[in-house]
């Protein structure tokens, strides 16, 4: 089976587990609150882990290159309010025509 | 009886969700697209949005596989990011009636969106919800299937700064949660975390070593 698939089946099989947790589980029992500061925190804290390693990542090596203009760009556009799809566009654009001009 | 007459109905919920059709079509094309030109695969795409259904997460895995990390970093990062439906769902765990398993499948139609519109009365109401959550799953799947078929007819694919697209929905996703000063300082403990990291460390460990950033919510 390759990579994908193996994701594919873990990732939706806990995404189920997690929709369901409340509902089929947990009743009306709540969280403890440190508990639930801590899952609060998690999404935003993956999406900037995320974010800085599509700009930043390379081969076990920090490379600075045409990804951060496009990124900055696209910063612009969200503090711009423009819609997340616009705000993709722009990177991809911005990185595409910086690597044909470099 | 005047009660039937405002009980919300599924195709209230349909209705309540119809402003919002154009985010999870644009989003659904986007994961297609993406999927299809990273080599992750179109039919795994489509499972994956039937399966999932749940747009950060999808995007997390695809992006981590892409960027060259491991199986066990692709899934813990997007289970890691879902985390957030185990408390979500809390919220709304005695609107569900029925038997555990009718419970289990009504609770697949919680997504953000569809948990945000059910709540806008001042208390959840369960057809709202249900409906708003399968209007979404059904613009979700088929707009992913649409945009593998886009997706086949790009060229070369890494030439179009797809990588930096990755970088900027997630980044627009993360803003909203950026308002509440504990976010931003946790935020910025995982960005520094996965820059000390990306020098010594596989592709995707940085990311999953990230997440005990959020331990920050210990604190007072």
């Amino acid at each position: 089976m390759s990579e994908a698939w193996i994701v594919v089946l873990a990732v939706g099989a806990a995404t189920v587990a997690s929709k369901a947790a409340g509902p089929v589980l947990v009743g009306r029992r709540q969280l403890p609150s440190k508990l639930r500061s801590c899952i609060d925190l998690l999404a935003p804290v993956m999406l900037i882990a995320l974010v800085v390693t599509q700009t930043f990542g390379g081969d076990e090596e920090i490379e600075v290159d045409a990804r951060v203009v496009g990124v900055g760009a696209a910063l612009i556009a969200i503090a711009l309010r423009a819609p997340v799809i616009v705000a993709m566009a722009v990177a991809a654009l911005v990185t595409a025509l910086l690597r044909l001009a470099v | 009886m005047a009660w039937s007459a405002t009980a919300p109905r599924i195709r209230d919920g349909v209705r309540a969700a119809l402003p919002l059709a154009p985010s999870p079509i644009l989003f659904g094309l986007s994961f297609g697209v993406l999927s299809d030109a990273t080599g992750f695969g179109g039919a795994a795409a489509v499972v994956m949005s039937a399966t999932t259904f749940s747009g950060a997460a999808q995007f997390a895995s695809v992006s981590v596989l892409d960027a060259g990390g491991t199986v066990v970093a692709a899934i813990l990062a997007a289970v890691f990011l879902n985390a957030r439906y185990v408390a979500i769902s809390m919220t709304v765990s005695s609107i569900f009636p029925g038997g555990r398993l009718r419970r289990l499948v009504e609770s697949q139609a919680i997504v953000d969106e569809s948990w945000a519109i059910s709540g806008r009365s001042g208390r959840f109401e369960r057809p709202i919800l249900v409906g708003a959550g399968l209007f979404f799953y059904v613009l979700w799947v088929a707009s992913t299937a649409l945009g593998t078929v886009l997706g086949g007819v790009l060229e070369n694919p890494n030439e179009l700064g797809l990588d930096a697209a990755f970088a900027a929905l997630f980044l627009a996703l993360a803003v909203p949660y950026l308002r509440e000063r504990k976010a931003r300082q946790a935020a910025a403990l995982a960005a520094g975390i996965v820059l000390v990291l990306i020098p010594f460390a596989p592709a995707g460990v940085p990311i999953i070593a990230a997440a005990v950033a959020c331990l920050l919510g210990l604190r007072r």
